[in-house]
C-alpha cells in the first residue's frame, strides 16, 4: 500500500534545513575560500611576527648585529649581542655540507634515473627517502656516540695534518680538531647525510623531466651513455640542478637539533672548519628557553628572521629555477 | 699516405676505449656514490636497533620517569606528552588543510590559487625552530607560560603544507567523470566535493595525513620554546583528580593542553646531554622508539599511496 506522503510546509525547519543544504555552494565556497587565504595569512604572520618581535634588538644594535666582527660579542649579562659568529657558523657548515652533497646527490640521481635496472628503482628511492624521514634528533644521538669518534675524528685530524699546513687555504682547516670530534666539520658532514636525499630527489625529478629525444638524439650521434649525461643531460637541466642545490641549502641552514649536538656550541673558534662554533638555529635552540632578558629575546627572535628571510629568498629562487625547467621541457618535445 | 691513416686509425682506436673507460668508470661510480648515501640509513637503523633493543623493556612504556641518577623508570610522561601534542597539531592543521587543498585542486589558475600554492612551498621551506618562535610569539607570550598547547600549534603550522600538498595531489587522481556524473545527478558542487570525491580519494589523504603526522612527532626544534618538556607531565593523575574534584570534562581537557608538557623527541634530547649512563640508554631506547614509529609509517604510508595510485590509474 502506497503511503502518500505529505510535502512539509514551505515554513518548516527541516525543509529549510534542506534548502540550505541545496543551495550551500556559497558557504561551501567561502569556507574554502577563506581557508585558503588563512594559509597565505599565517605565511605572512610569521614574518611580520618576526619582524615587530624582534624590534627591541633591531633598535638597539641595527646593522651592527649582523656585520663581520673580529671580536664578537655576545653578552647576555651586559646585554651587548652580536650575532656575526652564528652566521658564520651557519653559512660555513652549509656550503661545505651543500659541496659534499653535490657530488653525491647528483651521483645517486644518475644512478635512480637513468642506470638502475627497474625491479631496483622503487625500492632505492624510498631508501634515499627514508633516509629523510629519520628524525633529526636520533641523527644526532648517533652523531655523538657513533659518527663523531669513528668518522669525523680521523679526517679531522687527516685534515688538520694535510690542508691544514698549507699557505692559504690552512686557515679553514687550522687544526687541532677537539678530542671528542665536536666541530663545524662534524655538523657539515652530519648535514651533508641530511640533505643528500633532497638533492637527490629533486634531481632524479629533473632527469625523468628530460625528454627522451636528447637521450636518443645524443646516442644517435655516438655518444657513450656517460657522454649523454655528462654533456646533453646535465646542461639540459642545470638549472633545476641549481635548484635542488638551493632547496637542500635551505634544509640546511634551519636545521637544528642534529646540528646543535654535533657543533660543539662555542661562540669563540675562529674561521677554521675544525674547531667547534655555533650555528643561528643552534643558538636559539640552546638559549631561547633560558633568555636572562627582553633583549636577550629579541636577539635571537632577530636571529630567527635572519634565518626566516634567507630561506624564503632560497625557497623563491628554487622554485622559479625548478618551474623554469619545467616549462622549458615540453616545448623542447614539440620542437 | 698510408702510414698516415694507419696513425689516424690508431688514434681513432685509442680514443674509443678511452671513451669506453671513461664511461665505465663514471657509471660504475654513481653507482658506488648510491651505495655510499645509503651507508648511514642502515648503520644508523641498525645501530639504533642493538643498541636501543638493549635497553627497551615493559618499564619503559608503563613507568614515570625517576630523578636523575636512580636507575630504571620508563619515559611515559614522554609518550603521553608526545600524542597530546601530535593529536592537538592534527585537530588544528587537518580541517583548514583539507579545505584549502580543495581549493588548490579545483582552482589552481586563479590568483589565490597560485598565492596559496606559493604559501604552501614557502611554508614548507621554514626552519622548524622558526616555526617555534613564531608559535610562542602567538600563544607563550599572550598566555604567559608554555603550554602543550602551543607545542600542537607550532606542529600544526609545521604539517599543514605536507597536508595541503598530499591532499591536492589525492584529489586530483580521481577521475573527472565521477565529478561530472555527480554534477549531471544534479548535486550541489559542495554535496560533490564531500560526499562523491573526498570518499573516492580518502585512503590516499590519510596516508597523507599519516605521514605528516610522523614527521611532526619526531620534531624537536619547535617543542624547545613552546612545550617545553616536563617530566611529571601524567594525564592518568589529571584524570584522577579531575573525576575526584567533580570537574566538566572540558576543564580536564583545558588542564591537559594548559601546561608545559615532555615528547620523545625532547626527552631523547635531555637525555642524551645527561652525564649518567642510564640516561643515556633511556635515549638510545627513546631513539629506537622513536625511529621504528616514523620508519613503519613511512613504509606503509608509501606502499598504500603508490598501490591506490596504481588503482586509479588503471
Amino acid at each position: 500500500m502506497l503511503k502518500i506522503v505529505k510535502p512539509l510546509p514551505e515554513t518548516h525547519w527541516l525543509s529549510r534545513l534542506r534548502r540550505i543544504l541545496h543551495y550551500g555552494d556559497r558557504p561551501w565556497q567561502g569556507l574554502i575560500i577563506v581557508m585558503s587565504a588563512l594559509v597565505i595569512v599565517l605565511m605572512l604572520s610569521i614574518g611580520g611576527l618576526l619582524w615587530a618581535k624582534s624590534a627591541g634588538a633591531r633598535s638597539a644594535f641595527g646593522w651592527s648585529f649582523l656585520t663581520p666582527t673580529a671580536n664578537p660579542n655576545w653578552d647576555p649579562v651586559n646585554d651587548h649581542f652580536q650575532a656575526w659568529p652564528f652566521l658564520y657558523g651557519t653559512l660555513e657548515t652549509s656550503l661545505f655540507a651543500i659541496l659534499f652533497a653535490l657530488p653525491v646527490g647528483i651521483g645517486v640521481a644518475i644512478f635512480l634515473a637513468e642506470l638502475c635496472p627497474a625491479w631496483l628503482r622503487t625500492p632505492l628511492t624510498w631508501m634515499v627517502e627514508l633516509l629523510a624521514a629519520i628524525p633529526s634528533v636520533v641523527y644526532g644521538l648517533w652523531g655523538i656516540f657513533v659518527f663523531l669518534p669513528q668518522v669525523v675524528a680521523p679526517i679531522g685530524v687527516f685534515l688538520g695534518d694535510t690542508l691544514g699546513q698549507l699557505p692559504v687555504l690552512g686557515s679553514l682547516f687550522a687544526g687541532p680538531i677537539p678530542a671528542s670530534g665536536s666541530s663545524r666539520l662534524a655538523a657539515s658532514l652530519i648535514l651533508t647525510i641530511m640533505i643528500t636525499p633532497t638533492i637527490a630527489a629533486v634531481t632524479r625529478d629533473v632527469f625523468l623531466a628530460i625528454p627522451n629525444s636528447q637521450r636518443e638524439a645524443a646516442k644517435a650521434l655516438g655518444a657513450t651513455e656517460w657522454e649523454t649525461i655528462w654533456q646533453v643531460l646535465i646542461p639540459f637541466g642545470k638549472s633545476g640542478i641549481l635548484g635542488a642545490v638551493i632547496l637542500g641549502l635551505g634544509r640546511a641552514l634551519g636545521e637544528t637539533m642534529a646540528v646543535t649536538m654535533v657543533i660543539g656550541n662555542s661562540i669563540q673558534g675562529g674561521a677554521s672548519l675544525l674547531h667547534s662554533g655555533y650555528t643561528m638555529a643552534s643558538i636559539i635552540a640552546n638559549e631561547f628557553a633560558e633568555s636572562v632578558s627582553q633583549l636577550h629575546t629579541d636577539a635571537l627572535i632577530e636571529i630567527g628572521l635572519v634565518l626566516f628571510i634567507i630561506t624564503l629568498l632560497l625557497n623563491i629562487l628554487a622554485r622559479y629555477l625548478v618551474w623554469q625547467v619545467a616549462r622549458q621541457a615540453p616545448q623542447e618535445a614539440r620542437s | 699516405m698510408s702510414q698516415f691513416s694507419e696513425l689516424m686509425n690508431r688514434n681513432r682506436v685509442a680514443r674509443a676505449r678511452q671513451r669506453k673507460t671513461a664511461n665505465g668508470i663514471m657509471l660504475t661510480l654513481t653507482g658506488l656514490l648510491t651505495i655510499l648515501a645509503l651507508i648511514p640509513l642502515f648503520w644508523i637503523i641498525g645501530y639504533v636497533i642493538v643498541r636501543g633493543g638493549r635497553s627497551i623493556n615493559l618499564d619503559f612504556f608503563i613507568h614515570m620517569p625517576t630523578p636523575m641518577g636512580v636507575p630504571g623508570g620508563g619515559v611515559l610522561s614522554a609518550i603521553e606528552g608526545t600524542l597530546v601534542v601530535t593529536l592537538l597539531a592534527a585537530v588544528f592543521a587537518i580541517p583548514p588543510g583539507v579545505l584549502a587543498a580543495f581549493y588548490a585542486a579545483h582552482y589552481p589558475n586563479t590568483p589565490l590559487g597560485v598565492a596559496l600554492r606559493f604559501s604552501t612551498d614557502v611554508l614548507s621551506g621554514v626552519p622548524s625552530i622558526v616555526v617555534g618562535l613564531f608559535a610562542y610569539a602567538v600563544i607563550v607570550v599572550p598566555m604567559k607560560h608554555y603550554s602543550g598547547l602551543a607545542g600542537g600549534a607550532a606542529l600544526a603550522v609545521l604539517m599543514l603544507p605536507t597536508i595541503i600538498r598530499t591532499t591536492e595531489e589525492m584529489l586530483k587522481l580521481v577521475p573527472h567523470t565521477l565529478r561530472e556524473a555527480s554534477l549531471g545527478l544534479g548535486a550541489p558542487e559542495w554535496k560533490t566535493s564531500l560526499s562523491v570525491v573526498f570518499p573516492a580519494a580518502i585512503n590516499g589523504i590519510i596516508t597523507g595525513f599519516l605521514l605528516a603526522l610522523a614527521r611532526a612527532a619526531g620534531e624537536t626544534a619547535p617543542l624547545l620554546m613552546t612545550a617545553l618538556g616536563n617530566e611529571r607531565f601524567d594525564i592518568g593523575q589529571i584524570i584522577r583528580g579531575g573525576i575526584q574534584g567533580h570537574q566538566s570534562v572540558f576543564t580536564i581537557l583545558g588542564r591537559i593542553i594548559n601546561q608545559p608538557v615532555d615528547s620523545l623527541p625532547l626527552a631523547l634530547w635531555k637525555y642524551a646531554q645527561q652525564p649518567y649512563p642510564e640516561r643515556v640508554e633511556l635515549a638510545w631506547a627513546v631513539a629506537l622508539v622513536l625511529m621504528l614509529f616514523v620508519l613503519i609509517v613511512n613504509v606503509t604510508a608509501r606502499v598504500w599511496i603508490q598501490n591506490r595510485a596504481r588503482k586509479m590509474k588503471g
